[in-house]
């Protein structure tokens, strides 16, 4: 980066580490916090989405529409996420194209299955084999969040399911007796009021959401993990102008560092949120001032 | 006007079927000197350089990709890329699920490497990366196999004292001996496996050939023994 760089064994101290810090390779480990930090911002919001059509399907009157809500909360939980992960985007994946295989190449006479492999035509490679690298890892990314959001929602849904069931009789049986009906008893009283008994519930899931990043390597996207390990491990001369031993303890520390303001800053948000979201109601955490 | 439609869209034609020549190269990225990624970033190493060459003489428009070893023959026939160019040894066992080239690097010894030359490499705990011909290796024989994911594990188990030894390829090794200033030793040598291939989908065949015949090209004018004696040093065993 710097011209100084040129000749990294001529340096030493700080200026070597300058150096060190901002070779290509470590553009990829600091552009890689981006990923993992955009991931969590648009996984929190689908699959609070995810959970939210869940917990309200598992409410239903209507029974299949019920069993459908609490089988996807059951199913999804049980599973554990590393299975779920592995099996679940590849089966997407040979999903999505096996329908574009079938719009795309009616003419088509080879088996999709030959064997171990898996085969449809090259129009239907989803995305285009040709299509650029960006394009491949959006698409990884794409699937990644999906992913998440159905197995974070899954979760999610059974937390405001609780929620839901934790809100006073009384609340909406006075919301009846002002004549709302039942879908503005749902969203003029029961939502906004159910978030007080959901909130610790989600709060623990955007923690563990936050820790579960490392996942997304099993996808094929290089996250925080995967550079920390292989910028740490040691390095011979003959392959890098940096030589170093094993450094991985500090990657990793630099890791711990970056979890744990993470969790800091998530705690001071949610608290203000909580308070928000208590302000004025009859519980002992919304004492009106 | 209508002519102008008509050539543009045979110009998309045309390129759209150049473009249809994307051949995706598999490759882990964590193996010096077969691929490592570099200091830029990229992929790097002695089969960035073989596949580029290939591609180049196949005609074929190659993009490099890296994907965790574990995964690595899954993602292949899954069809998330064409080939699997990491190093990867020809045996039977592959075989039966994948399809490889012939060999573009002849059968190289797997050694032993060790804190010192009295280790009990017979006996003792040896570590190997999951699911390679060393694993295999150990897993039949009479010693303790621990496998770690990354090659990189497996050197960090024999200085921390958790394996006795590691068994890995040769040439992956040597470096970190040369450079460990006596602190790492060869304590033995074995022969296992074949050549190294290159990995492709069963149902490939016009891929293999073309491969083949561009393997065949560097073999048949000696560039591919002058790039395994630049990457691999002077006693690389050659064709």
């Amino acid at each position: 980066m710097f011209e100084t760089c040129a000749d990294p064994s001529q340096l030493s101290g700080l200026k070597w580490l300058a150096c060190y810090l901002t070779t290509g390779k470590h553009m990829g480990f600091y552009s890689s916090f981006v990923t993992v930090m955009v991931l969590l911002l648009i996984t929190a919001p689908v699959s609070l989405a995810f959970g939210f059509a869940g917990a309200t399907a598992a409410r239903a009157q209507f029974a299949p529409l019920r069993w459908l809500g609490k089988g996807y909360t059951s199913i999804v939980r049980g599973v554990p996420d590393i299975a779920f992960f592995l099996f679940f985007v590849i089966a997407l994946d040979q999903g999505i194209e096996y329908l574009r295989h079938k719009v795309k190449c009616p003419g088509w006479d080879q088996p999709i299955r030959q064997g171990n492999d898996f085969v449809v035509c090259t129009e239907a490679k989803m995305p285009l084999s040709s299509a650029a690298s960006w394009v491949h890892e959006s698409y990884g990314f794409a699937l990644a969040v999906l992913t998440f959001a159905i197995v974070f929602g899954a979760f999610a849904a059974n937390v405001l399911y609780g929620g839901m069931r934790a809100v006073p009789r009384a609340q909406l049986e006075t919301a009846e007796a002002y004549g709302m009906n039942s879908r503005q008893t749902f969203w003029r009283v029961l939502v906004p009021q159910m978030w007080v008994y959901a909130l610790p519930g989600l709060s623990n899931l955007w923690m563990i959401l936050i820790k579960a990043t490392p996942l997304l390597f099993l996808l094929g996207i290089e996250d925080i993990v995967y550079w920390a390990r292989e910028l740490g491990g040691s390095k011979t001369a003959r392959f890098t102008a940096y030589p170093h031993g094993d450094w991985r303890m500090w990657y990793f520390l630099a890791l711990l560092v970056f979890y744990l303001a993470l969790t800091r800053v998530s705690e001071v948000v949610l608290g203000r949120l909580m308070k928000r979201l208590t302000h004025g109601q009859a519980t002992s955490g919304g004492v009106t001032s | 006007m209508k002519k102008l439609i008509l050539s543009a869209a045979a110009l998309a034609l045309v390129t759209g079927m150049a473009m249809a020549d994307t051949v995706r190269m598999g490759t882990e990225g964590a193996y010096p000197p077969y691929n490592f990624i570099n200091d830029a970033g990229e992929v790097d190493g002695f089969e960035r350089v073989l596949g580029d060459e290939l591609c180049a003489r196949a005609s074929l428009d190659c993009e490099w990709v890296t994907n965790d070893w574990d995964s690595i023959i899954p993602n292949l026939v899954s069809g998330n890329y064409d080939t699997i160019i990491a190093g990867m040894s020809i045996t039977a066992e592959r075989d039966e699920v994948i399809d490889f080239t012939q060999d573009y690097i002849p059968a190289s010894p797997s050694a032993y490497m060790a804190m010192s030359m009295d280790a009990d490499i017979a006996g003792g705990v040896i570590a190997a990366q999951t699911a390679t011909i060393q694993a295999a290796f150990i897993a039949e024989g009479g010693a303790t196999l621990v496998e770690f994911a990354t090659p990189e594990e497996t050197l960090a188990a024999v200085k921390s004292g958790e394996a006795d030894a590691v068994l890995a390829d040769k040439d992956y090794l040597a470096p970190f001996v040369d450079e460990s200033g006596g602190e790492l030793v060869f304590a033995g040598e074995v022969s296992i496996g074949g050549g190294v291939g290159m990995g492709i989908r069963e149902s490939d065949a016009e891929l293999r050939e073309k491969m083949n015949a561009a393997i065949q090209s560097m073999k048949d004018d000696g560039t591919l023994n002058a790039l395994i004696l630049e990457w691999f040093g002077e006693d690389a065993a050659t064709f």
